[in-house]
């Protein structure tokens, strides 16, 4: 099976769905259900027969598409698209298990709602597949359509405002980088044949000026920062993180997100290696603000979704401070903190909906005593919690550790400032289990139900996963580490050696 | 006879306890305290099998390891998932799991009423598992894999009554000043790997000669930031008095006798770098000799029982901090310390739970008196651990508490008489705030409120406080029989160096006794010779009201950090929703306005917009006639 | 004779024309200032062609009366059309759209 063909599985689901009759909702949701899984497996068999060994780019396909512009069909991956492709495609059946009715009762149909996910699906698994910068960018930009009507039909509150917002930030982010995208393009042709293949593109930097590449870079940049989010470009997130249903938060923060952080690798690292090194001092302080700033801003936080979105600015904060650390250790860590973010995420969310779902608000000071009203669902967020505040022997940890350590070695004050990150994330994870899950019942809340069969089923494989990989990410660390390896060496970089007698 | 191989069932066995407990849920409710207490106990009987394998392997082949998996690679950072038992490893091994296992049995009965006793279980094997791997890590992340999980466990324990606010504020407290500590030991292991390529202890120990010493100062001072936060050490020590919130069992077991003296572990374990860097060292030495003495301070103020008890714990690591932070000489006496220091402060703790028992958890101590005919039993076990705490020859807090004074007096030089003078004034007060305890609980006329029948506490519970009251009368003269423990640890410590013995050792045990009976008899004749009131005095002097309300650190925190913590967030809090959101909506705002702006020229008037396209052909026209003159 | 001036007169044509179109209000009258600006095109046309002795500018000229005769038909049936609905053929009172 070929990535072209796992890519285009989720829009054959989605086609079927829509000749289906709209009142066979149930069905509907089945069918979407069915092919997420199928998507799901067929990664996963596709997965084992990657070559770990090897750091090209894998299972590669290329047709050409609009020639005179050198534009191909062209896709492949290395071990980090290949880790979020796993993520992405391995969250999206939860996403539908965890939030089974919220397709009912938005502004579309029941059958648009699983449609658009679909849709989504594959342009997800194409953005991290893609190779042709101009096909990326068609994702890049294609994924928010459905997204948007994802927000705007299906959230709650301020819905259109939020969707608006967020699509309004991402756009002009887009727009930046089509214009570097042109440059680019022109560029290409000034050395000979017009390309949008990422390998060739990534040889042109020799040829360009520093003025030239910088601005360049800042185009990819800007549009990927705000997709990660970075500070100054994260408002966006909480509005709409808080407005869109649990499982469309899932889908913006665990998977869409990740698009920001992948391009600053793919595209900001490799085509640009002189300009990242330019700008590296610039972002590793961005990186350091948004840990704190998003930390801060979790523990003032009073609603349950904005507190899950600022802990997701916090915690991008990490991974972009790895990315550009520039070490082995970082960069596989970052990588890591990709994949492991996705499902602590995803956890955070689908329990917050569920107590939303019951409570009818999202204010944590609404919630109080869950633990003994609601264990499992109490203990599901917790033990989410906890791996979203890093805790050793949860997944997150091993990625968090990985930044930390391989960015001291390079930069030793930043990773300094970066632990502080670890008592600001006990403070923002444990206040509001303290107000939700402690204490004394909340008039209002004694007849809340705990979990039922179908959200312990969507929320117990995401939970494993946490444990599993938090004792043994070896397999993980396997696929991701060439690739790591194989970025940094190519960025000019080698792994600082032990110093042996230097201080602080 | 046992091998390396089997190591991991030590952990594995509470490990999977708690898991299964957990999963079973309420099914597991009849029998889930018989089972966690079987698997504590499993963990024993293998630890002490490998006790004996050790004993009988020769001096060099006794360390073994297990090595499990490679946990995490990245590069050249390499940690395996690998196990270490040598003969520090070992004490700890079975003073956990033994004094677990002891306090497992005790909570069957004292958790008896409780409805969610198998979680407490659960939570209580979570804790022995952790603290198993706390010290039988082979390199410091495997080690920080146990140092969160305990504190987890105890933040799950300190917090299992949760439904009362101030609980879970407690543990939330506690969790989070650990976490500071927590910090102290990440960045101690990242310099580790920075430098040294390294983070298990042989590496690091082979590596520490050719590392410079300000880097390996750095790497001693954070890891004393780390052991601070775990053992209560100023100033991090607020956490402990507030996590007495938890059931009793768990004050005897995480908060006397195992994990608070995870820090004493992680520098006696670090030995290698804090002898090569004495600037850490010194500030080790430092932060144990201020936090001896203001947990003995501490002590003498509060009428709670368990928070006297705490604050004790807090001032008897301070003296084993002060001995680890002596160098070799110090290291094996801050290990026996915390041995004995096991033995009779758990046994306390078990004693004052049983006292709370009869009592309906009253903890008031003015609320007591005269219980010593009420509860015999309990007042014979606290009675043999009071002596043991406070020094009284042949009882095992006597040895241990005696060499570590005298080690500090001979530590050299004024450093020597101050650090000694220090611990003596401690034995001093120790002697005074144990006594205080002592004569406030079981003698005098009885205070107690109305509707109060005390009455001695059911065999499940008294058993294991006889036995831990048999290990604080003989712990000490075993261990110091022979120098047993020196001996056993001596392989794992740089040589003792040579020093003049400023004072021979039998004028500190003089000077020790002394000590105890000064600190006695001022006990005596201010609590057993006059009437105590059940009411709380408020006619004291400032420093008793100081020390009542320990020593104001909360209030120090509260105006250092969590003041301007709050002050921050909100003002984050505002920034983002003003300036950076702000900046936001006023682009939106300003181009929405423009639009209105711009609207206005849109009148409708056909010859207006006939003016306006004539308009822009000149100015067309006139632009091209520049362009082109 | 000056050819020169003929251009003169059709400027002064077409800027009576587009004066008439801004500032009157009669819809018939606006509509007559705009055949005078086509007619002054047309001036301008012929008269450019016969300064370059060919006869393309006088060709446009044709095609510019054809144009500005269908544009008669259209515009007046509008005006009708206008007027009959509002009794009036001031243009001001046809501002509808900026609604």
């Amino acid at each position: 099976m070929t990535l072209t063909i796992i890519m285009l599985l989720p829009l054959v689901g989605a086609g079927l769905i829509a000749i289906l009759p709209s009142a066979q909702e149930r069905l509907v949701k089945q069918v979407a259900l069915a092919t997420t899984i199928i998507v799901a497996a067929a990664t996963i068999v596709k997965a084992l027969n990657f070559n770990v060994d090897n750091t090209e780019l894998q299972f590669r396909q290329s047709y050409s598409w609009i020639s005179s512009f050198g534009i191909n069909w062209a896709l492949g991956v290395d071990g980090i698209a290949l880790v979020l492709i796993l993520m992405s495609v391995i969250l999206a059946p939860i996403v539908i298990l965890g939030g089974w009715n919220e397709s009912e009762g938005g502004r579309f149909s029941v059958k648009t709602f699983y449609i658009l996910i679909l849709v989504l699906e594959t342009m997800v698994i194409g953005v991290f597949a893609a190779t042709d910068l101009f096909l990326f960018y068609v994702f890049f930009e294609a994924m928010l359509i459905p997204i948007y009507f994802l927000i705007g039909g299906y959230g709650s509150g301020e819905r259109a405002a939020a969707a608006v917002k967020f699509l309004l930030y991402s756009l002009f982010g887009g727009l930046l980088m089509l214009a570097s995208i042109i440059g680019l393009f022109v560029i290409s042709g000034q050395n000979g044949e017009v390309t949008f293949d990422i390998t060739k593109l990534s040889e042109l930097h020799t040829g360009m000026s520093a003025l030239t590449q910088n601005l360049l870079f800042l185009g990819f940049f800007i549009a990927f920062a705000i997709k990660a989010p970075l500070w100054p470009f994260h408002t966006w997130l909480p509005d709409a993180a808080k407005s869109g249903s649990a499982g469309t938060s899932i889908l913006l923060l665990g998977i869409l997100d990740k698009v920001g952080t992948y391009g600053m690798i793919r595209f900001c690292l490799e085509i640009f290696p002189d300009a990242s090194k330019t700008f590296t001092p610039l972002i590793i302080v961005l990186s350091l603000i948004s840990i704190l700033y998003g930390a801060f801003l979790a523990i003032g936080a009073k609603d349950i979704k904005r507190l899950i979105a600022y802990t997701s600015i916090s915690h991008f904060g990490f991974i972009t401070l790895g990315i550009f650390a520039m070490t082995t250790q970082s960069q596989a860590g970052a990588t890591l903190y990709m994949f492991n973010h996705g499902f602590s995420t995803a956890a955070l969310f689908l329990v917050a909906g569920w107590m939303i779902l019951r409570r009818g608000s999202s204010t944590i000071s609404d919630f109080g005593g869950l633990q003994r009203i609601t264990p499992i669902m109490a203990w599901s967020f917790f033990i989410a919690g906890l791996s979203g505040l890093a805790l050793p022997g949860l997944s997150s940890f091993v990625s968090e550790f990985l930044v930390l350590v391989g960015t001291y070695t390079r930069y030793p004050v930043a990773a300094i400032i970066a632990t502080f990150g670890i008592v600001l994330a006990a403070l923002y994870i444990l206040i509001p289990v303290q107000r939700a899950l402690h204490g004394a019942t909340t008039p209002g809340n004694e007849n809340l139900k705990d979990l039922n069969l179908r959200e312990k089923i969507a929320i117990a494989p995401v939970i494993a996963i946490i444990v599993f990989l938090g004792f043994y990410p070896s397999p993980l660390l396997k696929i991701i580490n060439p690739a790591a390896a194989h970025i940094v060496q190519q960025q000019g970089y080698s792994d600082p050696a032990p110093t042996m007698n230097g201080g602080k | 006879m046992v091998t390396s191989s089997s190591l991991v069932y030590l952990i594995g066995l509470p490990l999977f306890g708690a898991v299964f407990l957990l999963l079973m849920g309420r099914k597991a409710d009849k029998w889930g305290h018989l089972f966690a207490t079987a698997m504590s106990a499993g963990s024993f009987v293998l630890g002490l099998l490998h006790f004996f394998a050790m004993t009988n392997r020769s001096e060099e082949e006794r360390p073994i390891t297990q090595t499990l998996f490679t946990w995490i690679e990245a590069g050249d950072f390499k940690v395996d998932a690998a196990l270490l038992l040598d003969q520090l490893s070992i004490c700890f091994v079975l003073l956990i799991s033994g004094v677990g296992t002891l306090i497992h049995i005790y909570s069957i009965s004292y958790m008896s009423h409780d409805e969610n006793r198998r979680r407490f279980f659960a939570y209580l094997n979570l804790f022995v598992a952790s603290m198993l791997l706390l010290v039988l890590g082979n390199s410091y992340l495997n080690l920080y894999v146990g140092w969160e999980g305990v504190g987890l466990a105890s933040y799950l324990l300190i917090g299992f009554w949760n439904q009362k606010p101030a609980y879970a504020t407690a543990s939330k407290k506690a969790f989070v000043m650990n976490r500071v500590g927590d910090m102290g030991l990440t960045i101690a292991i990242m310099i580790a790997f920075a430098t040294m390529g390294t983070v298990s202890f042989d590496g690091v120990k082979e590596a520490v000669d050719r590392v410079g010493t300000p880097t390996l100062t750095a790497m001693g001072i954070m890891l004393l930031v780390a052991a601070a936060g775990k053992s209560a050490q100023f100033p991090l020590q607020a956490w402990l008095g507030d996590a007495m919130a938890g059931p009793t069992p768990v004050s005897a077991l995480i908060h006397a006798a195992t994990m608070v003296t995870a820090g004493v572990y992680l520098i006696v374990r670090s030995n290698f770098v804090f002898d090569a860097a004495p600037t850490a060292q010194l500030l080790v030495v430092i932060v144990g000799a201020i936090t001896l003495i203001f947990g003995a301070i501490i002590g003498m103020a509060k009428d709670d029982i368990k928070k006297a008890l705490a604050a004790s714990t807090m001032s008897q690591i301070g003296y084993m901090i002060v001995a680890a932070g002596l160098g070799p000489a110090g290291y094996a006496f801050a290990i026996m310390h915390l041995l004995t220091h096991g033995f009779f402060k758990a046994g306390m703790f078990l004693g004052a739970g049983s006292v709370m028992h009869g009592m309906n958890d009253e903890v008031n101590m003015r609320k007591y008196g005269g219980l010593r005919k009420m509860m015999p039993i309990t007042f014979a076990t606290f009675g043999l651990g009071y002596l043991a705490i406070i020094g009284v020859p042949p009882f095992a807090g006597f040895y241990s508490k005696d060499e570590i004074i005298a080690t500090a007096f001979n530590s050299g030089g004024a450093q020597g008489i101050i650090l000694g003078s220090v611990t003596l004034l401690g034995a001093v007060i120790t002697a005074f705030y144990m006594t205080r305890v002592m004569v406030l609980t079981f003698s005098g006329k009885p205070r107690w409120d109305d509707g109060v029948h005390p009455h001695e506490s059911p065999a499940l519970m008294w058993l294991p406080m006889a036995l831990l009251a048999i290990g604080s009368v003989t712990a000490g003269y075993l261990f110091t029989q022979g120098e047993a423990l020196v001996h056993w640890l001596s392989p794992l410590f740089a040589k003792k160096g040579e020093y003049d013995e400023l004072m021979p050792h039998s004028v500190v045990t003089v000077l020790a006794i002394t000590a105890v009976i000064i600190g006695v008899t001022a006990a005596l004749m201010k609590y057993q010779f006059k009437s105590v009131d059940s009411v709380v005095p408020t006619d004291v002097s400032l420093a008793t009201r100081l020390a009542r309300n320990d020593l104001g650190q909360d209030v120090v925190n509260e105006a250092l950090f969590m003041r301007p913590g709050q002050a921050l967030t909100e003002g984050i809090v505002a920034i983002d929703e003003r300036v950076v959101d702000g900046a936001v909506r006023g682009i939106g705002a300003m181009t929405v306005g423009s639009g209105a702006t711009l609207r206005r020229t849109q009148s409708g008037y056909v010859r207006s917009y006939a003016a306006l396209i004539l308009l822009g052909a000149l100015v067309l026209l006139a632009g091209i006639w520049v362009v082109t003159q | 004779m000056d050819p020169y001036n003929y251009l003169y007169l059709a400027a002064l044509l077409f800027t009576i024309g587009a004066v008439g179109v801004v500032l009157r209000r009669n819809a018939i009258v606006v509509f007559m200032c705009i055949e005078l600006m086509l007619n002054a095109g047309n001036l301008t046309l012929v008269t450019f062609s016969r300064m370059n002795g060919n006869l393309n500018g006088q060709v446009i000229a044709f095609f510019t009366m054809v144009v500005a005769a269908c544009e008669v038909v259209v515009g007046l049936a509008i005006i009708v059309a206008i007027y009959r609905s509002r009794r009036s053929a001031s243009i001001d009172d046809a501002s509808l759209l900026k609604r």
